[in-house]
This record gives structure tokens, C-alpha cells and sequence, in this order.
């Protein structure tokens, strides 16, 4: 196939990429999400919706966020100049609330009056609840029961923020259950519903939109790094579960061919043990979530359960943009173990006083693979999309140590 | 077409009768007692037989149905098998018509082109596959209708004027009404509502309306006889699977007598809705 004139034109009018991504939903949805499709296109035209979230991204989120010259890790591995973007100082602690800030600004403009999210660990969750308490509406957040057990702080943040979080029973009960449930309740429910999507998947016109509140991450990188080093960066590295954090911060720089851009899922205990979250090292093109893209599953077309250390990764598909760019080529994709994350998890806290989130932690575990290999003028941006204070239970209990 | 849907509305027009449409899914709980259950359902009234391809994230259905499928897959179900009982179904039965339901991806995983083919030559005679809007026709509707399957569509109650055409624009065999804005097996539509949305199709369209969604009853079934072209009942028959597992899951000895007892109610309560013409 020859490589496109640009990398930034998709998805075309029928919401693909390629041949990824489309609008695989039950006829109820249908004419919601052509209406949402309509509404967004509106309000990407109008000024005004762009200074409102402008407004909040400042004000409320606390952006632009910094780009950190991450000098200790940078001397530890000895080659590329290491630069941390730093999402996790963002209110609730991660990139999630770009986009829920934008979807709920655009959930009022429709005149919706109730909100529901699916969440896996829960920080879209408390980012969805976050808006929600904010903006005076109504939150229901599905929620794997598996996932409530495991993430209880954030179930509690989001019970304060005056969410209702329903426990999803059916299927594995985790993350792609909750997704389940989430549609589910939107077709029982369209009249007032609004469905605040956490990932760049689902039916068009959700994986452009998402992608499109996150790209502020990718805008600031590249213009921080002018300012700092008077030029664009290298390589640019972040972790993947659906892919929003990642295509935030490529997304600026796709036409720019000599930045090189890295991709990291997760790759659980080995992508060869089977226990992993890695839908394109490990997966195969299938259709879920009102999407074509990579998925987990079995020889049959059925959808198997992810595993990863970071419940933030730990869903088995991954964003139909990112399936595009894999086949395209554009962007290199690769697959970390938890174990090298949890290394990476450390490393980052010591040096750097900064705890990642496990999720970015595997970003930072490639980053280390890569630097020592480049020169000392290399610059290499690593997204840290999220504070990792959720993560030290488990941190912990993997490593084995006494609270 | 294989012909056979048109030619049972046919009949059922003939005898002055709504039909009753059937949905279990296959291999639940296990492949041998479906298929049992299968062959004893035209004797027990169905007109017409839905069978459901297990999935594991069923996001149109509610909680019976997403049950039902993991049973039939935890006990080895795949859309091969599914196949596989169909054509020993067609074997005995030439004339009930057969129609699948279910998602897009097992049947995307297996090829679609080879799974027409296979349907074909199994005796399927029509297809539901929810999570395909007409916006992606080419990939599995337009082959379909060219092997000679009906791809029948899902009109909702948010199917507005507007959108009905696109929606009716290749439908094939009957049209299946959604009663309610909502996943199977849970809220029921009233009879005026039901009336009414009837007629809008029937004025866009010279096929067949079945209506699905919240029918659980004979009594819920007699109403939507008298006002639609077919009911159907899937999450009620379903749900007496269910009732009839043993501790481990399996199926009781009376599995089967007691999913046909449904169906032979569901049956006169269709068939009396309607007197039948001298």
C-alpha cells in the first residue's frame, strides 16, 4: 500500500481508518450516534465551544502541563536526552479528564442530562465523576465487579464525587463487560443519555473525537520542545491499552516523518504465556465495541480476557487509529512485561520523585530499553499520562512488601 | 431467496394467522439437548425458528440471553457446530425456516464469504446480525442477499421516518420490529405503541413485520398476533432453559418437555388471537 499524503486526514465520512474503525452498533444506536456525530462536527466548527474547554483545560485541569527535563533518569541510561510529559499533574492525576472535559461540555450543548461512563481501574471513572460533580449532572459509571475489588480507592473517589458506580456481574466482569453495560443502559436510555466514552474505540464518531480533546497533550510537547530545545523532538514514547494517551501525543507529529513514534501495550506475564493486554503484538483484526481493530480473541471470534499489572491496560482491544498506523507502519508498536514495568515503576520514584502510574510505567520501561542506544543530542519524550499513587497497593503486593 | 420465509408469511396469510417466532440459543446448555429441543420445535408450534450464535459480549442482549450464551460456550459451542446443527435439523425438516442471530465477529473471524457459503448449503434461510447498520451493507448484507439469504434488518423505535428507508433499503424476509428502546428480555412495549409502529413500516414496505422484544406471555404474544405479521419470543424460552439446569449446569431430564410447554402456550395464544377465515 503507498504511505498517504498526510496521516492525519482520518477517519474518512464513514468513520474509518483504513479499514479500521466504522460504526458496528445495534440499529437502536444508530441514529445517536449519527446525532453526536452532527453535534461534535458543529461544535469543532464553533469558537466558542473551543474557548470554553480552553477555559477549563486552563482554569480547572491545570494545562498546559509541563514538559520535565528528566535529568537523573536521562544520566542513569546514558544516551537520549529523557523529557517526561508530565499528564499526572493534571487535576484527578492523568490525561483522562482532556476528553471527559470535552465530552461533557458537548453533552450539554446537546442538552443531555445524564452521563454514564465505563471504567477499569476507575480513573476515567473519577475523571468522568470529576465533570459530572462540576457541572451539576447525574453520573452512572459501569464497573466491573473483578475491578471494584481491585481498585476500591478509586470506586470511593468517585461515591464522594456523587457518582452512582454499578457493579457489572456479566461476562469476565471487567473492563469490556463495563463497556457492555455502558451500551446497554445507552440503548434502554437514549431519550436523555449521553455517553462519555473513556478510550479512543467505539462507534464513530468516538475514536476521532477523543483523539482530538487528547491531541492538546501532543500540540503542548511540540511546542514546549521548541521553546526548550529550539526544535521538534526525536522520539516520542507512551504506553497503550485503548490508545488515548498515545494518539494524544502523536497525533501532532504523524506528518513529521523524521519523529519517531513508539507505542508500548502491554505484555503481561510474556505475549507467549497468553497473559497479556498486547491487541496488536498478540491479537487480530476483528470487530467489538462498534469497531474494526485488533482484538484479543480466540479462534472462534470469541473475546478472551486481557491480563496486565496496570488495570488501566488491561482491555482487549486497542483504538482503530492505532490498528491503521500499525498496518500503516507510521507508528513502531511494541509490548512490555509487567515485570519491566514495575522495574521502570521504581527506577522513575527514585530518581525522579515522581511515582508513575503503572500504565506509563510501561512507556518508561521502553524508554530505558531505547536511550542508551542514542546519542546524547537524541531528544526522547516520554508520556507519563498518570500519577501512580492508585497503584501502590499493588505495586506492593507485588513486590512483595509489608504495608 | 431459498424461499422459505416467504413462503411460510405466505401460508400463515393464507390461514388467516400471525406466526410465532422462536429464539433459543444454540448449544445451550449443551449442543446435544439444543438439538433435541430444535427438532421437537415445529411440532410444538414455532413457525418460524431464530437461532442465536453464542457470543461472548453480547451488548444487544439482557442478562438471560448473555447467560445463555456462556453457557453454550463454556460447553464447546462455535458457529461451525452451530452450522453443523442446522444441517442435521434441515435433514428432517425442509420447510420451517431457520434464521441465525447474533454478532458480527465470529462470523467476520470465520469469512464471511465461506460462512454464506456454508450457511447456504447447511439450510440457513435468513441472518440477524445485530451490530451491523445498514452503513456497512457490503460487508455481509449485499453478499448474503447474493447467496441467496435473507439479511433481515432491526427497526427500532428510534428508527425515525428519516431513517427508515436506509433501514429498509435491503432487508430481506420479514422485518423485525424492536418493540422497545432497550436490550432483550426486559421491558415490555404497550399494544398501541406496538399498532402504531406497525403501521409506519407497513407503509414503507411490503414485507412482513414480526415484532420482538419484552414478549414473554401467551397473552403478550395474542396481542402482538392481532396487530403484527409474527412474535417473537426469545429471553421467556430462555429463561426455562435456564430453569431446568441440575447443580452442575447440565440439563434436567425435563428440559426439553418443559421449553416445548412454553412454546405449545406461546403457540395457541398466537393461534387464537386471530380467528381463521371459513
Amino acid at each position: 500500500m503507498a504511505s498517504p499524503n498526510t496521516y492525519r486526514g482520518g477517519p474518512d465520512e464513514r468513520g474509518r481508518f483504513g479499514a479500521f474503525g466504522g460504526r458496528y452498533v445495534a440499529e437502536t444506536l444508530m441514529p445517536l450516534v449519527l446525532e453526536l456525530e452532527r453535534a461534535y462536527a458543529a461544535a469543532k466548527a464553533d469558537p466558542a465551544f473551543a474557548a470554553e474547554l480552553g477555559y477549563y483545560l486552563k482554569h480547572y485541569v491545570g494545562r498546559p502541563s509541563p514538559l520535565f527535563l528528566a535529568e537523573r533518569l536521562t544520566r542513569r541510561w546514558g544516551g537520549a536526552k529523557i523529557y517526561l510529559k508530565r499528564e499526572d499533574l493534571n487535576h484527578t492525576g492523568a490525561h483522562k479528564i482532556n476528553n471527559t472535559m470535552g465530552q461533557i461540555l458537548l453533552a450539554r450543548r446537546m442538552g443531555k442530562r445524564r452521563i454514564i461512563a465505563e471504567t477499569g481501574a476507575g480513573q476515567h471513572g473519577v475523571a468522568t465523576a470529576t465533570v459530572c460533580a462540576l457541572f451539576d449532572m447525574p453520573c452512572t459509571v459501569y464497573m466491573g465487579a473483578t475491578d471494584i475489588e481491585r481498585q476500591k480507592p478509586n470506586v470511593l473517589r468517585m461515591k464522594l464525587l456523587g457518582a452512582e458506580v454499578r457493579p457489572v456481574h456479566s461476562g469476565t466482569a471487567t473492563l469490556k463487560d463495563a463497556l457492555n453495560d455502558a451500551l446497554r443502559d445507552w440503548v434502554a436510555n437514549v431519550e436523555d443519555t449521553f455517553y462519555i466514552i473513556g478510550t479512543v474505540a467505539g462507534p464513530h464518531p468516538y475514536p476521532a473525537m477523543v483523539r482530538d480533546f487528547q491531541c492538546v497533550i501532543g500540540e503542548e510537547v511540540r511546542a514546549q520542545l521548541r521553546e526548550a530545545e529550539g526544535r521538534l523532538p526525536d522520539t516520542l514514547v507512551a504506553c497503550i491499552g485503548g490508545g488515548s494517551n498515545a494518539i494524544g501525543l502523536f497525533h501532532p507529529f504523524l506528518d513529521d516523518p523524521e519523529v519517531r513514534l513508539v507505542g508500548v501495550e502491554a505484555a503481561g506475564l510474556g505475549i507467549e504465556t497468553g497473559k497479556h493486554a498486547a491487541s496488536l503484538t498478540g491479537g487480530a483484526p476483528g470487530v467489538l465495541h462498534g469497531n474494526k481493530t485488533y482484538l484479543l480473541q480466540t479462534a472462534d471470534g470469541q473475546i478472551v480476557d486481557a491480563h496486565s499489572i496496570s488495570a488501566g491496560l488491561d482491555y482487549p482491544g486497542i483504538g482503530p487509529e492505532h490498528a491503521w498506523l500499525y498496518e500503516q507502519k507510521r507508528v513502531e508498536y511494541v509490548a512490555v512485561t509487567d515485570r519491566a514495568a514495575l522495574d521502570a515503576f521504581q527506577l522513575c520514584t527514585r530518581l525522579e520523585g515522581i511515582i508513575p502510574a503503572l500504565e506509563s510505567a510501561h512507556a518508561l520501561a521502553h524508554a530505558a530499553a531505547l536511550a542508551p542506544g542514542l546519542p546524547n543530542d537524541h531528544l526522547l519524550v516520554v508520556n507519563l499520562s498518570g500519577r501512580g499513587d492508585k497503584d501502590v497497593d499493588s505495586v506492593a503486593k507485588a513486590l512483595g512488601m509489608a504495608l | 431467496m431459498s424461499g422459505r420465509i416467504e413462503r411460510r408469511f405466505a401460508e400463515l396469510k393464507a390461514a388467516g394467522r400471525a406466526g410465532l417466532v422462536t429464539y433459543l440459543t444454540c448449544g445451550d446448555p449443551d449442543a446435544a439437548s439444543f438439538a433435541r429441543l430444535l427438532a421437537e420445535l415445529p411440532a410444538g408450534g414455532a413457525d418460524l425458528i431464530e437461532i442465536g450464535m453464542p457470543f461472548s459480549d453480547p451488548m444487544a442482549d439482557g442478562p438471560s440471553i448473555q447467560a445463555a450464551g456462556l453457557r453454550a460456550l463454556k460447553a464447546g459451542m462455535t458457529l461451525k457446530e452451530t452450522l453443523a446443527i442446522v444441517r442435521r435439523f434441515r435433514a428432517g425438516d425442509t420447510a420451517t425456516p431457520i434464521v441465525l442471530m447474533g454478532y458480527y465477529n465470529p462470523i467476520f473471524i470465520y469469512g464471511a464469504a465461506r460462512f454464506l457459503d456454508d450457511a447456504k448449503a447447511a439450510g440457513v434461510d435468513g441472518l440477524i446480525v445485530v451490530d451491523l447498520p445498514p452503513e456497512h451493507d457490503e460487508e455481509l448484507c449485499l453478499p448474503a442477499l447474493a447467496a441467496g439469504i435473507d439479511f433481515i434488518r432491526l427497526a427500532t423505535p428510534t428508527t425515525d421516518d428519516r431513517r427508515l428507508p436506509t433501514v429498509l433499503k435491503h432487508t430481506a424476509g420479514f422485518i423485525y420490529y424492536v418493540s422497545v428502546a432497550g436490550v432483550t428480555g426486559t421491558k415490555s412495549a404497550d399494544a398501541a405503541g406496538i399498532a402504531a409502529a406497525v403501521a409506519r413500516l407497513k407503509r414503507q414496505s411490503r414485507l412482513p413485520v414480526a415484532v420482538g422484544f419484552g414478549i414473554r406471555t401467551p397473552e403478550q404474544a395474542a396481542a402482538v398476533a392481532r396487530i403484527a405479521d409474527a412474535a417473537v419470543v426469545g429471553s421467556a424460552l430462555v429463561d426455562e432453559v435456564a430453569a431446568h439446569l441440575d447443580a452442575a449446569g447440565a440439563a434436567t431430564p425435563d428440559m426439553v418437555t418443559a421449553v416445548l410447554g412454553r412454546v405449545r402456550a406461546l403457540a395457541a395464544g398466537v393461534r387464537a388471537a386471530r380467528p381463521v377465515p371459513a
